[in-house]
């Protein structure tokens, strides 16, 4: 029986026969309903992805039509700090737009935490203002909550990952809900400045890394800021498919955070003012692509039909069906590419 | 990956109407309702949004943009408030641009 090429969730070379491929397709979607109690893709989407799994090209793309826009986390983290090459942040987001010809891009520092940025806030809104003179398309400026950094030594608060397990719950609780408050504080202080600097956007980047009240922390300074600045976009990019409940009690407004899927997490965060969503569904390497594209397409459809505001499905290393590996396999990338604009109906990426 | 993404799904940035596009999703509207408005604004079809051929005309014709520079041609701030105009918005960018001038443009 013939086989087709296609990968592990690390990356790996892997061949696979058509009823394989749709044996993987069909777990991955009863994972994701098992799990997420999501909906399962329809027949015809089952359909379309095992003709994208299938094709024999080596990089694919969607129907001309099918396009979306384009976002990106860590943007200018990537050319000058991680590929090393030695262009400055203003060369590399012109390098992006009229080389690389993206729809937007990102200006970030590279300790990637608004609590790092704090110190250098002014020196970052200046770089922001100076980039506006030159780039025509829309500049974000992204970091991450990183609630993490506000516990002892780093910060002032007892880390209530070493306290939970400790029985020290009403400690870890409180912990939690003063290390937010101050998130919420810097948040909203990098990105005002960077919002009178001219930016056309504001990133929260893995919100919700550090589960419920990392996410509160990212909604509360939403609403902050959609109230200042209401011409200035923000949008917020998930940590994981499922809000974990480090907290466990948090709310926004009446809707509880901890165990939220995309499809909760979307419409909380519209409620909050956020303007365009990143639904993220975590890669499982010890699986196969198939199964993993399959997962993540059925949050993101599922999502996508919740949403009332844009949904851009992150799509690098390791999220979003992508294989977790430093260096993405390119057929890969473009299957998730085209899958998660055509079967996910995603707004972009 | 950033470049497989844009070649796989991307709408083009400038060269074709990515950016503009872009900025109508940044106001939260789903991607079909941005295309057609964006179309609507250049009075083009949604399909030549993605056209790099057409966009390239479309976009020299109103000066608002593109991947080759040329003689006295808008990129940066000047193509910006051309584009603010067109798709009826407010760019930051341009709000503090004319803030520092002093006057309305």
């Amino acid at each position: 029986m013939k086989k087709y090429f296609t990968r592990m969730g690390d990356g790996e070379a892997l061949w696979q026969t058509e009823d394989e491929l749709r044996a993987d397709v069909d777990a991955g979607v009863e994972d994701a309903v098992k799990r997420g109690k999501a909906k399962p893709l329809a027949d015809d989407d089952i359909a379309h992805l095992l003709d994208i799994l299938m094709m024999p090209e080596k990089n694919v793309s969607v129907e001309r039509g099918n396009e979306g826009i384009h976002t990106f986390d860590a943007g200018t983290l990537k050319i000058p700090i991680r590929l090393a090459v030695p262009v400055s942040r203003h060369t590399d987001m012109l390098i992006h737009e009229r080389v690389l010809c993206s729809d937007t891009m990102e200006l970030c520092n590279t300790d990637y935490s608004y609590k790092m940025v704090k110190n250098i806030a002014p020196e970052e809104a200046m770089q922001m203002e100076q980039a506006q003179q030159d780039v025509t398309i829309p500049i974000f400026y992204g970091a991450m909550p990183n609630l993490g950094l506000y516990t002892k030594p780093d910060g002032q608060f007892d880390n209530w990952a070493e306290l939970l397990p400790q029985g020290k719950i009403k400690e870890g609780m409180e912990a939690q809900e003063g290390a937010l408050e101050q998130c919420c504080e810097d948040m909203v202080m990098v990105s005002s400045q960077q919002a009178e600097a001219g930016a056309d956007g504001i990133q929260f980047d893995t919100a919700g890394a550090s589960g419920d009240a990392d996410l509160l922390a990212a909604l509360k300074a939403t609403k902050v800021l959609k109230e200042k600045y209401p011409d200035t976009c923000v949008t917020m990019g998930m940590a994981n498919e499922f809000t974990l409940g480090m907290h466990g009690k948090l709310k926004f407004e009446d809707d509880k955070l901890a165990g939220q899927y995309p499809r909760d997490q979307v419409k909380t965060c519209a409620k909050a003012g956020v303007d365009m969503f990143g639904a993220v569904v975590n890669t499982n390497s010890s699986r196969s692509f198939a199964w993993n594209l399959a997962r993540s397409l059925t949050f993101v459809k599922e999502c996508t039909e919740a949403a009332t505001i844009p949904v851009l499905v992150n799509a690098g290393m390791g999220v979003g069906g992508i294989p977790l590996s430093a260096v993405a396999p390119t057929d890969a990338a473009a299957r998730v590419s085209k899958s998660m604009l055509e079967i996910g109906k995603a707004d972009g990426l | 990956m950033a470049v497989m993404h844009e070649m796989a799904s991307g709408m083009g940035g400038i060269r074709t109407a990515g950016d503009l596009v872009a900025r109508m999703v940044m106001k939260g509207m789903r991607i079909g309702e941005a295309k057609k408005y964006v179309a609507g604004k250049l009075g083009c079809d949604v399909l030549d949004l993605s056209d790099s051929a057409k966009m390239k005309e479309i976009r020299e014709s109103l000066d608002i943009g593109t991947v080759n520079d040329r003689p006295h041609a808008s990129y940066g701030m000047s193509a910006k408030i051309k584009i603010a105009e067109l798709l009826d918005i407010k760019i930051p960018s341009v709000e503090l641009f004319k803030k520092k001038l002093g006057k309305a443009l």
